[in-house]
């Protein structure tokens, strides 16, 4: 039952993605166009954007995620889906759970593919690339699910754009600190490893917290 | 519970009331609906008729009363098991074809037994509009697809708010004998309507909501 709501979910997102395909381009070319303006802010000298790279490759990925994250529920709650979603026969965190991995995986994995491309634009030296990859990969996610609860909140709200940006972003502050600190630290010949299981132990902890606390804002926003 | 009773009713509701800002909205309101039942809720514009079914579906907070399905005090568990809400939103994706949108439907509620998409389009007249966006249907074609997500729901209580807006006769007649079959079956339904239209020719009880003085 659990597996077949999934998929039925998955399945739609899907196709709903093929169907504005133009959309879900919006993030990643976001993504690339804060990292082209930066590089033009900055100056060529490659020794400076190596040294800014790793800030600015994760704010653009922050970004570009918190782009997307407004539409996350809106549109199930504007057409009456929602409501479904709380008769169905499944948990509603486990719905909130899935909709929001397929919200990473259309709008954030594509900005993963095209980290070492944008790594390379800005002279990120290739020893760090990995320590970059393996940040985003724990941290995304991360963020992900924090926006989450933060859509569900606002959910009821009329023209909550900019309010989601606002209290979404200071939750953010400790997945990007350790998230950019991670290469940072890499960068000077440190180890990442200590921000990296920090940025996977805070991954576990939403991945199960997350889920239950937006159901539950939900539900307080559609009554 | 009178003894004449061999089976609880499906839906009972005693002393139900809802409230919005300490302001009443309806209740305390007390009705059965056995199985093989329809409920006609009737009441004005701002009575409470969707606010009721909301409640019952669980998607509002009750503020005082019980709500018992099949003798059992309802929780969320036995509300998606026991219930199928058609509501004035359609939760229809607009950009998706009819088809799709019902294979959604039928994947995350299950499906009635012996019934797929395919047929419930028939069922409701949508035969031939399979792979029509939903953006490219008419209102009354909306509704009707609704219908046919309805149809396809498990669930043995349908709660139907305002199932006739927006259908022209022949859709009201669907509607009409989509309840009769639903009630054949042990199903039972709650209906709200301002009460221009006819009612379905089935066992009946009434339910009439007034503004709380």
């Amino acid at each position: 039952m659990m597996a077949a709501a999934a998929k039925a979910l998955m399945l739609r997102d899907v196709r709903l993605l093929l169907r504005r395909r133009g959309d879900a381009l919006q993030p990643a070319l976001f993504a690339l166009l804060v990292v082209v303006l930066f590089a033009l802010a900055l100056g060529a000298e490659p020794t400076t954007l190596a040294k800014v790279a790793p800030a600015v490759l994760w704010l653009a990925v922050l970004l570009a995620g918190l782009l997307a994250l407004e539409s996350l529920f809106r549109g199930d709650a504007e057409d009456g889906t929602l409501d479904q979603w709380m008769l169905a026969p499944v948990p509603l965190a486990w719905l909130v759970l899935t909709r929001t991995f397929m919200h990473w995986a259309t709008s954030v994995l594509p900005l993963l593919i095209a980290t070492p491309f944008l790594a390379e634009l800005l002279h990120l030296p290739r020893v760090q690339l990995p320590v970059l990859l393996a940040s985003l990969a724990l941290g995304t996610p991360l963020l992900s699910l924090i926006g989450a609860v933060v859509a569900a909140l606002t959910v009821g709200m009329r023209g909550s754009g900019i309010l989601v940006a606002l209290l979404a972003l200071p939750l953010y502050v400790p997945v990007l600190v350790f998230g950019a600190g991670s290469v940072a630290a890499a960068a000077q010949g440190l180890d990442p490893n200590g921000a990296l299981l920090l940025l996977g132990a805070g991954l576990v902890a939403a991945l199960v917290l997350a889920p239950l606390a937006a159901a539950a804002a939900l539900r307080i926003a559609l009554s | 519970m009178p003894p004449t009773h061999t089976n609880p009713p499906l839906l009972a509701a005693r002393g139900l009331a809802f409230a919005r800002n300490e302001q009443p909205v309806f209740g305390p309101l007390d009705f059965v609906v056995d199985a093989g039942e329809a409920l006609l809720v009737q009441g004005d514009n701002g009575a409470g008729k969707t606010t009721l079914l909301r409640v019952l579906a669980g998607l509002l907070r009750a503020e005082g009363g019980e709500v018992d399905i099949d003798g059992a005090r309802a929780t969320a568990v036995l509300r998606s098991r026991a219930m199928a809400y058609l509501g004035h939103l359609g939760a229809l994706k607009a950009d998706l074809t009819t088809l799709d949108n019902l294979h959604f439907f039928t994947g995350l509620h299950g499906r009635r037994r012996g019934q797929m998409p395919g047929n419930a389009l028939a069922i409701v007249g949508l035969a031939g509009y399979e792979d029509t966006l939903v953006r490219q249907l008419s209102a009354g074609q909306r509704k009707r697809l609704s219908l046919a997500r309805l149809w396809l729901a498990p669930a043995p209580l349908w709660l139907l708010d305002e199932p006739y807006a927006n259908l022209d006769l022949d859709g009201i007649n669907l509607v009409n004998r989509m309840i009769q079959a639903h009630l054949r079956e042990g199903g039972a339904a709650l209906l709200t309507t301002h009460g221009a239209y006819a009612a379905p020719p089935v066992r009946t009880r009434m339910l009439v909501l007034g503004r709380p003085a």
